[in-house]
């Protein structure tokens, strides 16, 4: 089994410690993992704010970059989601990457299936579930729909010893992201992520975990700005942590 | 970037203690549809037996639509065909005109809103007076609806209670005591029902096997409206139109499940003919609905039963109120309607999206409206009412991130950004020195 590593673009510059966390979990669980030389954006900022063009020759590149790998795993829920959900439109030609593209979560859940323990992280935490890992990828059960509940992002961090975890109230509610979003509604956005970390803080947890940078960046940022003091980590860094 | 919806919204919000009554209000419905939900079982199964059907149905239209007309005709009803907002309003104060009607009680119904009826019949000098509690507040109040189910839920009790003493409604002035209110409400109504000349009422439903309309309220003013005068006129969007009773089961399951969070409305009344003596119009409204079932990318929208459930689930619309919407459908649903009424007229508010879906995740009919919303922003350059600020952004970005070189380049300068306030970029991004991909050459070599 081999894995192409797909660290995006935000990701790469801005969070390169999740990127060596994803690393060395698969490294340490003996996967067979690369990171393709080359690789930038998988273009879904442009595509959500109404650009899809401009997304095209990104998903080209990507589908040559990765097509080989039996699977493309990324640290983040909305770019495994845009990849599998939209490039088969993108990609004119036969697309292999939509069906192998994972987020890391997913893959450790579903493929890998690690048995604990992993390590140990005394901290009580708060999971964040981002939206289209909910909704796109089905990492959790979503709270709209009567279906029996499961969140595979509890049932990797319970691997962790000593880690206590909880969801906040409206567990999955976004938090007001969505990219160019936080930019054209910029008030709006503001006042979701205040809600957000606000629920998030009451549940009394340490930090606020998840699994998209994008997320935890905007929620962040509403935590300075509100004067809350939580810590924020990506679940595959937790997972990483004394690895 | 601002747009339309920004704008209103970014007002909307300056009053924060408003904005989290709206947000919790509406929260507090998507529980109680959650409640209900949970309480069924085969919830998930109806969903999927509700989409089915209303694609089937559309599917066949035509053919329904003749069937439902010939058995409505059947029962001695008189069936119209209106193609546009024009021909329905002309329709209508036609019949009005020759029953000589100068007063007409209505029951809720947004396609009267849609086509402008109120306006245009007060402007021929007939008197129109909503029925619905919340349709006659911002009746008086001379607003439109903020919400499709709760048009007045942006009100408070002293808001109504001082409009209905502004209006003699009510005279214990200073008493906003809900309970109050209504009976006030109610009193002044009746008069309104006894002494009208014609009730009008929307259709949830109309039932293709029988001919049948059905109605759903909470407050029985459908049926005042049609019990007191003789005449009755109906007025019916095409995709209203379902195959027969064993479809309406599913859907009556639903419809109040999902928008209020309640088992079922409190009246749901089936009108199949004239009363005795009376008169019974159908008007079938087409306005734009057959073109729209053309167009592949969202004819899906036309499945859409009017719940109110996707509004309720958006955290954009409570956070910044029906008003902030160009279209007078606010949330998830009407930013389509929106569009596929007027691209030019209400682009603006499809900025009002984190594309979160969960507005689709709670459709009882599971119309894709996220995804549509998705679809619908990558055709604005077709309509040129794209945001050149976005489209530059985007623009910048695809050849940043399609050379190699130039995103070494561009990357490796991103930490001199990190002394850009906080005030200019919203979010807080600080930048280390080093970007994974130089750091991977380190892990490799491990």
């Amino acid at each position: 089994m081999r894995v192409g590593l797909f660290i995006p673009c935000y990701v790469d510059a801005a969070f390169p410690q999740i990127g060596v966390a994803s690393w060395k979990v698969l490294r340490h669980l003996g996967i067979d993992v690369t990171y393709p030389k080359g690789q930038t954006c998988c273009g879904q900022p442009m595509a959500n704010g109404g650009f899809e063009n401009k997304a095209v020759p990104l998903a080209v590149k990507f589908e040559k970059l990765f097509r080989d790998y039996d699977y493309v795993v990324t640290p983040s829920v909305s770019c495994a989601a845009f990849v599998r959900v939209n490039y088969p439109n993108l990609v004119k030609e036969e697309c292999l990457t939509a069906s192998k593209a994972m987020d890391i979560v997913e893959f450790l859940h579903d493929v890998v299936k690690p048995v604990g323990p992993l390590g140990s992280f005394p901290y009580k935490v708060s999971i964040h579930n981002s939206c289209h890992g909910v909704r796109e990828l089905g990492l959790s059960s979503p709270s709209e729909c009567n279906i029996p509940q499961f969140n595979k992002i509890k049932d990797l961090l319970l691997l962790k010893e000593g880690i206590k975890v909880v969801e906040p109230e409206r567990k999955d509610e976004c938090c007001g992201f969505g990219g160019l979003f936080s930019m054209e509604e910029k008030a709006v956005s503001e006042q979701m992520g205040a809600d957000k970390i606000r629920r998030h803080a009451a549940t009394g947890a340490q930090i606020v975990t998840g699994p998209d940078a994008s997320c935890l960046m905007h929620l962040s940022a509403s935590a300075k700005r509100l004067g809350i003091n939580i810590g924020f980590k990506h679940v595959v860094e937790i997972l990483a942590e004394g690895l | 970037m601002s747009t339309a919806h920004s704008k209103k919204a970014s007002a909307f919000l300056k009053n924060k203690d408003y904005t989290a009554w709206h947000d919790g209000t509406f929260w507090s419905v998507r529980e109680k549809r959650d409640r209900m939900a949970a309480g069924l079982p085969e919830w998930e199964q109806l969903r999927d037996k509700a989409s089915a059907i209303k694609r089937h149905t559309l599917s066949h239209l035509a053919d329904y639509l003749e069937e439902f007309a010939s058995n409505a005709e059947k029962n001695g009803v008189i069936v119209h065909w209106a193609a546009d907002a024009g021909e329905f309003n002309a329709i209508v104060l036609e019949i009005l005109r020759a029953h000589g009607v100068r007063k007409m009680v209505k029951s809720k119904s947004m396609l009267t809103e849609e086509c402008g009826m109120n306006p245009f019949l007060e402007a021929h000098g007939i008197e129109v007076v909503e029925t619905d509690l919340g349709e006659r507040i911002i009746q008086l109040k001379g607003q439109k609806p903020s919400h499709i189910v709760m048009p007045a839920i942006h009100l408070s009790h002293d808001d109504v209670g001082r409009l209905f003493e502004e209006k003699g409604i009510s005279d214990d002035i200073g008493n906003h005591d809900p309970t109050y209110l209504t009976w006030r409400a109610r009193l002044s109504l009746r008069g309104e029902f006894l002494s009208a000349e014609a009730g009008m009422t929307g259709a949830n439903f109309g039932i293709a096997s029988t001919g049948d309309i059905v109605v759903c309220t909470n407050e029985g003013n459908a049926d005042m409206s049609t019990s007191c005068p003789k005449l009755h006129i109906a007025a019916i969007g095409l995709e209203k139109i379902i195959p027969n009773y064993d479809s309406l089961a599913v859907f009556q399951r639903m419809l109040c499940r999902a928008g209020t969070g309640q088992p079922t409305t409190t009246y749901t009344s089936h009108f199949r003919g004239p009363r005795p003596g009376g008169e019974m119009h159908i008007v079938l409204v087409d306005n734009g609905r057959s073109s729209w079932l053309s167009d592949e990318d969202h004819r899906e929208t036309l499945k859409c039963i009017r719940c109110g459930s996707c509004m309720n689930t958006c955290p954009v619309y409570r956070r910044s109120g029906g008003f902030s919407y160009s279209y007078f459908i606010p949330g998830p649903i009407g930013i389509n309607l929106g569009m596929l009424r007027s691209p030019k007229d209400h682009s603006g508010n499809l900025s009002a999206c984190t594309l979160c879906l969960s507005c689709q995740s709670v459709c009882p009919v599971k119309v894709n409206l996220g995804d549509q919303i998705y679809r619908w922003r990558q055709q604005l350059r077709d309509f040129g009412t794209y945001n050149m600020g976005k489209k530059m952004l985007s623009d910048t970005l695809s050849l940043g991130y399609g050379n190699k070189g130039l995103y070494d380049t561009a990357t490796a300068l991103f930490p001199a950004a990190n002394i850009i306030p906080e005030s200019v970029i919203p979010f807080r991004l600080r930048f280390p020195k080093k970007p994974f991909h130089s750091l991977i050459k380190e892990l490799e070599d491990e």
